[in-house]
């Protein structure tokens, strides 16, 4: 019998979040090197119907009580782990998004194993399961085997490919609606305004330094950042300035990211956010010091100030029509 | 309110590592430690600071510092009582490979000690700055079956409850939480107070004790760490506005990001 994976999938506003189709993807193709089966879980609002839309999936599990509008960590692993034993699942996958990563820690505790965390790649031969993570915020690659299965693997967004279109083939499945107290509940909402996306998830990031001279200098950035449409980032020393939140920033102390362009202004690169932003697929780095750390590991560089570069930038791209707007 | 704090010993994160290299000639496991500054990991500072803020809000309470490690890990204990811990305990475990223990370990461990303490709040950095694994917190507290929130950037105290504000997606949730539970720290929290010397030598006298810990088998074997792949040498492609045309031209047509 070939192995059989499970993937907990994300949704909001009625679609599949994307680290959870590059989850997908990735579990069908461990899947069909292995000759395994793939089956999935979706809550919430929408479930049933998302579900009924998947490919290479033999059942999806789907509960939409309202209770998992938002994200409850108990209740959620307590459905996860009933369709782990209906199905025999011994490698969960998740996404590795906040979410992702706080289910992981407990579906794990709760099959007596560890988690894999964030991996940027993952193999299964002969039934050993051997994932790749960046350790010390990507200043060291570590490489481990699960010793037994069963095992949970978070994965890092945009490093995967996502599941690609195929025929529609999957098994719904509902699962029983939670029951029991509940010991924490979700009371309220808000949304940042600054943040329209999480940094870890975004495809390209505009991050800004202490060269920005002022939080009010941000919005330069944030204009340019709404042109890419791309999210802003943030160094150590403004978010400990107070000048952005700390949910904001990238570096070993913030968050670790990995989008496909990550545009640094007035960023000189600290070792410690160097670590946080070097596996980006390309670095763009805009700034007035030409012996900044920041140019060892950008692969397009300009020397300039950036308050004149950045704008010219932006209206450059508008220009070529290149963005979102 | 007793509160349990459980603290990481890391290296600083202004530390440029080094592999150990592997005396059989196999791939290295492990990072150099010689010559490298080891600290408790910034978010466990954060979370400290925060359980000594809850207990002066409250007029009273006890926080005790828990680390699970070798020896090594006293270091950080003693720093905890001089930035507020009232006690510590050292979960004393050591692996016999030398090698990291995994998370499902350290849970395990403090899950064992916590089970048979009384608690109302148990506080977590949202990672460890090393492994960056982020699940020791939310796993310890499925094993204890109590409610978690990870990521809090504001806690409001109530009558056997917490409003603990925390981040999630790039939203910020707000969450009833009844006790007791676990949470984790997230930057914002609360800044931590580093100790003068007085605070220092009255750490000396406060209690520190050490119980073995029971650890189960490593979920994980360890195959390789190794330093990243080098990133290929950029260019400088101009400087100021001027350059910007060519820069695009690149970012299109050579790396065609955008």
């Amino acid at each position: 019998m070939g192995t059989s994976i499970l993937v907990y999938l994300e949704s909001s506003d009625g679609e599949i979040k994307k680290p959870s189709l590059e989850t997908l993807g990735t579990a069908r193709r461990l899947a069909s090197a292995g000759e395994g089966e793939v089956n999935a879980v979706i809550l919430g609002k929408g479930a049933a119907e998302l579900a009924a839309g998947l490919s290479g999936v033999q059942r999806t599990f789907v509960q939409s009580s309202e209770l998992f509008d938002s994200f409850q960590l108990n209740e959620t692993a307590d459905a996860v782990g009933e369709a782990v034993r209906e199905t025999g699942a011994t490698i969960i996958l998740l996404a590795g998004t906040s979410t992702g990563r706080e289910l992981g820690g407990a579906l794990a505790a709760d099959l007596g194993t560890c988690v894999a965390a964030d991996a940027i790649n993952i193999s299964l031969t002969d039934g050993a399961l051997t994932v790749t993570r960046p350790t010390y915020a990507g200043k060291a690659l570590l490489t481990v085997r699960f010793r037994k299965l069963p095992a949970v693997v978070t994965l890092r967004p945009n490093v995967f490919a996502p599941e690609p279109d195929g025929e529609v083939s999957s098994n719904v499945v509902t699962l029983p609606e939670p029951t029991g107290e509940l010991r924490s509940r979700v009371v309220d909402t808000v949304t940042l305004e600054t943040t329209k996306q999480d940094l870890t998830e975004a495809e390209i990031i505009v991050s800004g330094g202490r060269g920005l001279k002022g939080p009010e200098n941000f919005q330069i950035l944030e204009s340019l950042a709404e042109t890419l449409g791309a999210v802003v980032g943030a160094s150590r020393a403004v978010c400990d300035a107070g000048w952005r939140p700390h949910s904001d920033q990238v570096g070993q102390t913030g968050k670790t990211v990995s989008p496909r362009l990550y545009v640094a202004c007035g960023i000189s690169g600290a070792i410690q956010h160097l670590a946080g932003m070097s596996s980006s697929k390309f670095i763009v780095a805009i700034n007035k010091d030409p012996s900044a750390p920041i140019f060892q590991v950008a692969d397009y560089g300009i020397v300039g100030d950036l308050f004149e570069v950045v704008p010219a930038l932006e209206t450059e791209l508008k220009k070529q029509g290149i963005g979102v707007t | 309110m007793k509160i349990f704090v459980c603290i990481k010993r890391v290296p600083h994160t202004a530390t440029k590592l080094r592999m150990a290299p592997d005396e059989t000639g196999s791939p290295s496991r492990s990072i150099q430690t010689q010559g490298v500054e080891f600290t408790m990991s910034p978010y466990d500072e954060i979370a400290l600071a925060e359980a000594v803020r809850l207990k002066e809000e409250a007029g009273s309470g006890e926080i005790v510092a828990v680390s699970v490690g070798d020896d090594s890990s006293l270091v950080i204990l003693r720093t905890a009582l001089a930035m507020g811990a009232d006690s510590a305990i050292h979960v004393r475990a050591e692996t016999p490979t030398g090698l990291e223990l995994d998370g499902f370990q350290i849970s395990t461990a403090l899950a064992g000690l916590l089970r048979e303490k009384s608690f109302d709040l148990i506080c977590f950095g949202r990672l460890a700055v090393d492994d960056q694994s982020s699940q020791v917190g939310t796993m310890t507290a499925r094993l204890l079956g109590v409610p978690s929130v990870a990521d809090v950037i504001k806690v409001e105290a109530a009558e056997g409850s917490l409003r603990l504000h925390h981040t999630v997606e790039g939203k910020v949730e707000v969450v009833e939480c009844k006790l007791p539970a676990v949470m984790t720290a997230q930057k914002g929290l609360a800044e931590p107070r580093y100790p003068a010397i007085k605070q220092i030598l009255m750490a000396k006298k406060k209690p520190c004790e050490t119980i073995e810990a029971e650890v189960p088998e490593p979920a994980l074997e360890t195959i390789s760490l190794e330093p990243p792949p080098a990133r290929s040498p950029g260019r400088i492609v101009g400087e100021g506005a001027e350059a910007v045309p060519e820069l695009l031209r690149l970012l299109t047509e050579e790396a065609k990001v955008i």
